[in-house]
């Protein structure tokens, strides 16, 4: 009967390990990359966001129409010329594919600041800084650093509004079409940074 | 009949074992300490509040015990984003001050190991500061301290809560010494590299509404040792 007993523990811690150890504990979701070889080098790929349908937040001061309803949005005057979005992010199949955040500042102190980050759960993150100057329609901006699989990565990001005039919905306004160059980058890593 | 039960009470008496020894393992208790507390370099400090409710906007997939805030935020229940959380924080110096806003995203690893004491979120911080420039902080954490130290006996509580004094580091990389890695986006900050680490503090946590009393704390170093600075500064 003992020997049962203790043949049990062991099954048990044995059986307990291997399931910690190797069924994961985390399965993200994903979606497939739709990744193509730009003309001049590196890759491309396109995301957009509908507006207002995948707009998660809208904060900033004197904003009539603040979102969603009911967000405090500080009225402290360190928050002045601050306008900031959050917006789901959806890859050319129209799948929500990530969230990202679109932060314009305008004061004395730092001019006129247009960035993105965009998040993309089972990819990694990119840091773009937008021109201010709109040029023909849309606005480049320069990838300024990314994390996981866009670690090392320099490229862009170009961002044009797209009107909704076709009528078919009339709640869409449009929708921000962007295009995101990834180039190669040559810097090697630091020797002891982890993966 | 009898053996089969003693043999399943014995399986039982393992798992229960072996889950113990993972909860109380010694060896997986991740460092308070960080380079960053004994560094001469300058460095600066965000504090922000861990209490979701107390933040501009927090949003999740709707279905975790925390509470998406204001009530009608749109939540990440798409599958590619359900294992993530958005939180907009309103951010204050170390005189309590408020100087900006910060976005984080957090998104479960596929990289945690429990049975090392991993429970890994990859997470970044898109950081504004409207007088000082912007930033991006990319960070992994290791949130199994906060789990094992507060969560967990929330559960086992009979109030359902958890209440003390916890302060622990979440930043695990993914630079070699478990600091986050930082990149400058403009103003005062464009172009410098940083190290940052991210500290939270607890004094209470409910198993219905997660933290009720928490503080999280961003440090931030700049690369540059404080006697370049000074150099810089005398040059100017």
């Amino acid at each position: 009967m003992l020997k049962t007993y203790v043949t049990g523990i062991v099954i048990g811690i044995a059986g307990a390990v291997a399931a910690v150890g190797y069924l994961p504990a985390v399965n993200l979701d994903r979606e497939v990359s739709i990744v193509s070889v730009a003309p001049n080098g590196g890759n491309s790929e396109t995301f957009h966001v509908n507006v207002p349908g995948d707009r998660i937040m809208l904060g900033a001061q004197a904003q009539a129409n603040l979102m969603p309803p009911g967000l405090r949005w500080p009225e402290d005057p360190v928050f002045a010329g601050v306008r900031t979005e959050l917006f789901k992010v959806r890859n050319s199949r129209d799948a929500v594919i990530g969230v990202g955040s679109r932060v314009v500042v305008q004061n004395e102190k730092l001019g006129n600041v247009i960035e993105w980050t965009v998040h993309l759960p089972a990819r990694g993150s990119l840091y773009v800084r937008m021109e201010p100057e709109n040029q023909s329609g849309q606005r480049i901006g320069r990838l300024r650093a990314g994390t996981r699989e866009f670690a090392g990565l320099s490229g862009g990001l170009a961002e044009r509004w797209v009107a909704n005039e076709t009528g078919d919905d009339p709640v869409s306004q449009g929708r921000i079409e962007m295009v995101a160059t990834y180039v190669a980058n040559a810097r090697p890593e630091s020797a002891g940074d982890q993966p | 009949m009898k053996f089969l039960l003693v043999l399943v009470l014995g399986i039982a008496s393992g798992a229960a074992a072996a889950a113990g020894f993972l909860y109380y393992n010694p060896l997986t208790s991740a460092d308070v300490v960080t380079p960053l507390m004994v560094s001469d370099r300058r460095q600066f400090i965000l504090n922000y509040s861990a209490v979701p409710a107390e933040n501009i906007l927090f949003t999740n997939n709707g279905e975790s015990r925390i509470t998406p805030a204001p009530q009608r935020v749109t939540q990440l229940w798409e599958g590619t984003v359900r294992d993530t959380e958005v939180l907009v924080a309103q951010l204050f110096d170390y005189r309590g001050q408020p100087v900006g806003a910060g976005i984080k995203f957090s998104t479960l690893s596929e990289d945690t190991r429990l049975l090392n004491g991993e429970a890994i979120v990859d997470s970044v911080w898109h950081i504004i500061l409207p007088r000082q420039g912007s930033l991006l902080v990319a960070q992994r954490e290791n949130r199994w301290d906060f789990f094992r130290e507060i969560v967990v006996p929330a559960h086992w509580s009979s109030a359902d809560s958890w209440k003390g004094a916890w302060r622990g580091l979440l930043s695990a990389g993914p630079n070699a010494m478990g600091t986050a890695r930082v990149f400058g986006g403009s103003g005062n900050f464009d172009g410098v590299t940083l190290e940052a680490v991210e500290y939270l503090r607890a004094s209470a946590y409910s198993t219905k509404s997660g933290p009720v009393a928490a503080d999280g704390q961003l440090i931030f170093e700049f690369q540059e040792p404080t006697t370049q600075i000074a150099a810089d500064a005398a040059s100017e």
